[in-house]
């Protein structure tokens, strides 16, 4: 089977700093990958240059076979390729209903129109089916500023599956959203995904979510990859154990010693 | 879809045979100055649907002006003296410029355009200023326009310019208010808001606002045509910084918030600026800055957030 994505020797430099090197990640469709690391270790860079957002200095990117260095954002999305962010990326001063009717007349009409009205009775109903599909149709009116960081959150990545991608990079989909509310947003979000076509690669930093929810996980370190594999061996690794997961991931540990 | 009109655009469309009446009669000097409001009224809807996308142009003056020249020159040099053909030729001048110029002006946002668009709209007032054969600081005049050949005397004439004015500001209003609704326009309100994610949708930023660019800028031209036509003068004041900063003024004033809000707003300007000459003569620029303050203090959204908040509290 030919891989969804490839790349081969990616790289990041800025200046003298060394934010990413010598990646080399293959995806295939349908799949579900964790990628783990500490702050800084170029997991972020890593789905900036892959997704068009920032250009590699070295290294090629192989997207359905095509290669798409030096693609902006915008084309990657057409060819089905759309994330979500770790700081959610929305229209603040709009509701969450024409958030999400905006991202949704933008993926139907390649070249916008000009005199035809975007709000109608079938975009409305697609996206009211769209925010139900993640539980936050309640919020449908709401400004954005308006609402708290979980729900935020969630929009985001409605946003940013709105399209049906082929491939979707998820940026600590639940960073600020309480602990207790965690488990449950990965629930709602891989249940909705789990009948589309779609291959996810999501970064976390609780590994419980990783264990949970990704047989795949690829972790960083110091803009290398570390580990690749099974989650349950990467997550075994000593050195993933020493220098990624560190000292905090020793809680089943604890409860056996104490 | 063509035909799903809304509330502003019915009742723009009921306006037209409502204004043309009224104009026709109130004494010839306010249906003068309903006229200019008009035309001027089309630059400060060039000026709102650029603010709409967060963008201040501070030098809309420069499309009033081309559309203005391109109209009083061809009067002037060639002899036309057909209004339909100086509305199209001042467009077509217009759109031309400003899909030019919109290659660069895409690329800028914030005060970075403010500037540009000011700095643009100065190098043309400079050009005026020394053009001896454009009549320098005064200007040229245009020959008396006709319609089809139609060639009529005083009164008539005031009558039919007046009529020629108000057709296509309420046709443009309209047009501009279907644009905002469009798909296209909610982009533009989109990209005050978030560029990234607009990119990651998978739509142009750049092409967006060079759109947007054009349409304000061929509004405005179709505006400057209109005032050369009404004043039968042009002059390069027309692009000076004042000018253009009016209409930034009237958008403050009257806010975003609707398509017949600037259209209104200058209006109401230009009642003020009559009320504050005669109240105080010396001092009237006071009464104006003093109104602007009490709008960004008060009315941040300008007149138009009065309307909304009187509707919601119907609602509620």
């Amino acid at each position: 089977m030919s891989a969804l994505l490839e790349t081969r020797g990616l790289g990041k430099k800025f200046g003298e700093v060394v934010a990413a090197s010598n990646i080399n990640v293959q995806i295939q469709p349908k799949e579900v990958i964790g990628v783990i690391g500490a702050n800084g270790a170029g997991k972020t860079t890593f789905v900036n240059m892959v997704t068009g957002y920032m250009q590699p200095s070295e290294g090629e990117i192989f997207f359905r076979q095509e290669k798409v260095n030096g693609l902006p954002s915008r084309a990657l999305t057409r060819r089905g390729m759309c994330r979500s962010f770790q700081i959610p990326q929305l229209f603040l001063d709009l509701t969450t209903l024409e958030n999400i009717v905006i991202a949704l007349t933008i993926i139907k009409q390649n070249n916008p129109s000009l005199l035809t009205p975007t709000i109608t009775k079938p975009i409305v109903d697609e996206s009211m089916a769209l925010l139900s599909r993640f539980n936050i149709d309640q919020y449908a009116n709401h400004k954005i500023s308006a609402l708290a960081q979980g729900v935020r959150k969630l929009v985001d990545i409605v946003m940013a599956t709105a399209g049906n991608p082929k491939l979707l990079f998820l940026d600590e989909p639940t960073s600020g959203v309480s602990a207790d509310e965690k488990m449950l947003l990965m629930e709602v979000l891989m249940n909705a995904l789990r009948f589309t076509e779609t291959a996810v690669l999501f970064i976390e930093h609780d590994m419980e979510i990783v264990e949970n929810f990704a047989p795949r996980t690829i972790a960083f370190y110091e803009g290398t990859i570390l580990a690749d594999g099974e989650t349950s061996i990467v997550l075994e690794d000593a050195e993933v154990r020493k220098y990624v997961i560190g000292s905090e991931f020793h809680r089943q540990g604890e409860n056996t010693h104490a | 879809m063509i035909k799903q009109w809304d509330t502003t655009e019915k009742a723009l469309i009921v306006s037209l045979p409502l204004l043309i009446t009224v104009g026709l009669l109130v004494p010839d000097w306010i249906q003068f100055f309903l006229q200019v409001s008009m035309a001027s009224g089309l630059v400060a809807l060039g000026v709102m649907i650029q603010a709409r996308a967060g963008l201040v142009s501070f030098g809309q003056g420069l499309y009033f002006c081309i559309g203005g020249y391109a109209a009083g020159m061809a009067g002037h040099f060639w002899g036309i003296s057909d209004a339909f053909v100086l509305l199209l030729l001042g467009v077509i001048v217009t759109l031309v410029i400003a899909t030019l110029l919109g290659f660069l002006m895409s690329r800028y946002r914030e005060i970075f355009f403010a500037m540009l668009s000011l700095a643009l709209s100065m190098i043309l007032y400079g050009i005026l200023v020394k053009a001896e054969v454009l009549g320098s600081t005064d200007g040229f005049n245009l020959p008396r326009t006709t319609f089809f050949g139609w060639k009529p005397e005083d009164d008539a004439w005031n009558t039919a310019t007046f009529i020629f004015t108000c057709v296509p500001t309420i046709a443009i209003a309209v047009l501009l208010n279907r644009y905002l609704r469009s798909p296209m326009g909610y982009i533009g309100e989109a990209i005050r808001e978030n560029e990234i994610r607009l990119e990651y949708l998978g739509t142009s930023v750049k092409r967006a606002v060079h759109i947007k660019y054009v349409i304000a800028a061929t509004v405005s031209g179709a505006g400057g045509v209109l005032a050369a036509i009404a004043v039968g003068h042009v002059d390069p004041e027309m692009t000076y910084w004042t000018t253009s900063g009016q209409f930034v003024f009237i958008v403050l004033l009257s806010g975003t918030g609707n398509i017949v809000a600037p259209l209104i707003g200058t209006f109401l300007l230009e009642i003020l600026r009559i009320y504050a000459v005669e109240f105080s003569p010396n001092t009237w620029q006071m009464i104006l800055g003093i109104v602007m303050l009490l709008i960004i203090l008060f009315l941040p959204k300008g007149l138009w957030s009065l309307i909304n908040y009187y509707k919601e509290k119907r609602k509620s």
